[in-house]
């Protein structure tokens, strides 16, 4: 997916995920709640992909970049009364990223399960924080009050979810941009190498950990975003998007999609979570147990994600 | 002529063992140096430790004069410094062009852009190509690593190290696992390298040793027992103890 060898011009299936969303939009009406939902968390997978799927770094607190995300663009709105969403969006996405190159540059000294833990005490100890300083965060009930002025003085957000949907595929449209110059670009041919081959890259000259601290940082902003977005469209944040079980459902969303491939970002968390719904629905007290029986079916079949069994087949069909 | 590399009293120890006690070493700009030795003499170590991968317990590491005891591996190989690994340490799923390119790329300072793809990048991709050319490489240059045969991953090895232009280059057993019609190939690219870079090979291959080196130093235990040309190293009787004479007996 990316180096110096791959053609970085956008292919026609590229725009699918594109045309499937707005088709989505005008089919499927009742369903844009969850379709917001699910492009916040295409771009939160997207976020985590970057680190993960090309850094090769193994996280489980994800969510405290997407929970702090949450919360500033909360607090800013209904403690500080600044309700313009870019400036939420903006500031959200600076908070995550300091976070992220603060702690990065200490855990990502670290590997494996040091690394591992390192991330899942990050989270805690901030979802410790937001619950004792319920002044400021609204503690274990939650803060509601959050406001969102009308997208570009024009477009409020409406009942049925019209402006959130189109609003969230905007950011998203932007962030995929960013992300996917990225992967194509020298900075992401290398980080494919850190993941590939560590010490080769130490012994080609490469600063790795300061590479790894910028990516982790640019990943933590994305992700910061994707959590302010989330508050944005439920005008509400609570304690639940800095738990762990974000993080786990995350990374359980990118394995489902394709680790590394860009588009299991995407695959992933519409797959996962419209099985949720669909699972939720049908049987409320047992979805969970759907949710797992697809985990395991993907983990036997489709070690590499959704996206790596369509790569196998198309492979075994090409003619030898 | 003063040295490009040097080491005054170098040791490492883990715990009792010593892998290397007090090693006086220099090596000049063209040299071409072999080290040997029996298994566990510590070579791989020294190496280690001349790229910065390993710290030593003692003793100093210059490089074009200055001290780099304390200075980052990155750093060192920004200074001239450039290394092979004993086990391919390559990019398997990316193609032999990629591979080359990621040190090419890093050398020029591009390797930290993100915004121009990659693949914009000719002046990588141009030099990375040439390179491969005279490895005898150009024909897979879009294989991926994984899929080439052992001899040929083990001319990338070298394509990789040479792609960052090193004033020294450190071979660790450039043929190890290699057959020998192969290893002729990689000699024989060996033999081309610029006159001006210095390398020091280890290896075990003893003809290669004896046919590339012009000087040979031998490593026991951590300790430089012999040092000199290959005829004398030939002739030592030390050597023909504790190294040659285990081939002999093989």
């Amino acid at each position: 997916m990316s180096g110096y060898t791959v053609d970085p011009r956008i292919r026609w299936t590229e725009y699918l995920p594109w045309v499937l969303a707005l088709a989505a939009f005008f089919l499927l009406p009742e369903y844009l709640a969850l379709g917001a939902r699910i492009l916040i968390f295409v771009l939160f997978a997207l976020s985590l992909d970057l680190i993960l799927g090309y850094g090769g770094i193994i996280t489980l607190g994800h969510s405290a970049f997407f929970g702090l995300g949450a919360y500033t663009a909360g607090i800013l709105s209904a403690k500080l009364g600044v309700n313009d969403n870019f400036v939420q969006l903006a500031a959200a996405a600076g908070a995550a990223a300091l976070l992220g190159a603060l702690t990065g540059a200490v855990i990502l000294r670290t590997k494996a399960l040091t690394l591992l833990m390192l991330t899942l005490a990050i989270t805690a100890i901030l979802l410790e924080v937001a619950n004792k300083m319920s002044s400021i965060t609204g503690g274990a009930d939650g803060l509601s009050g959050v406001v969102v002025n009308p997208i570009l003085g024009s477009f409020r957000f409406d009942l049925f979810g019209k402006t959130a949907f189109l609003y969230c595929l905007a950011v998203l449209a932007l962030s995929w941009f960013l992300v996917r110059r990225i992967i194509y670009s020298p900075y992401g041919a290398m980080l494919t190498g850190i993941r590939d081959n560590t010490a080769r890259m130490h012994a080609i000259g490469a600063p790795v950990y300061l590479r790894l601290v910028l990516i982790y940082t640019l990943s933590a902003m994305l992700a910061g975003i994707a959590g302010a977005l989330l508050t944005q469209v439920n005008q509400f944040v609570g304690l639940n998007v800095l738990g762990f079980e974000v993080s786990g459902e995350l990374l359980v969303m990118l394995i489902l999609g394709g680790v590394g491939r860009l588009y299991g970002a995407f695959v992933g968390p519409v797959v996962y979570l419209v099985a949720q719904d669909y699972l939720a629905k049908q049987f409320p007290e047992y979805w969970y147990f759907g949710i797992g029986v697809i985990l395991i079916l993907v983990v036997m079949f489709a070690p590499s994600g959704i996206l790596g069994l369509i790569d196998r087949i198309k492979t075994k069909r090409r003619p030898a | 002529m003063s040295p490009i590399l040097e080491t005054q009293k170098l040791c490492k120890s883990f715990g009792a063992l010593a892998v290397a006690q007090n090693i006086d070493f220099r090596l000049h700009a063209g040299d071409r140096r072999a080290l040997i030795g029996p298994n566990g003499a510590g070579k791989t170590s020294f190496v280690n430790m001349l790229m910065g991968a390993l710290a030593p317990s003692s003793g100093r590491i210059f490089l074009g004069g200055e001290d780099v005891t304390r200075v980052r591996q990155a750093q060192r190989v920004k200074r001239g410094l450039g290394r092979t690994f004993q086990i391919n340490a390559l990019f398997n799923r990316l193609p032999v062009l990629d591979n080359v390119a990621l040190g090419i790329a890093e050398r020029r300072d591009a390797a930290r852009r993100m915004w121009r793809p990659a693949s914009s990048h000719k002046e990588v991709i141009q030099e990375a190509a040439e390179l491969l050319s005279t490895l005898g490489l150009a024909e897979d240059a879009l294989v991926p690593v994984k899929d080439l045969p052992y001899g040929k991953q083990r001319l990338v090895e070298i394509g990789i190290a040479l792609g960052l232009q090193p004033k020294v280059l450190l071979l660790d057993e450039p043929a190890a696992g290699v057959p020998s019609y192969e290893s002729e190939k990689i000699l024989s690219s060996l033999e081309r390298l610029p006159p001006d870079i210095a390398i020091l090979i280890i290896e075990h291959d003893m003809d290669l040793v004896f046919r590339f080196a012009r000087r040979i130093t031998v490593l026991v235990q951590g300790e430089v027992l012999v040092e000199g040309t290959p005829e004398e190293v030939r002739r030592d009787r030390r050597v023909h103890e504790v190294y040659l004479g285990e081939a002999h007996h093989a």
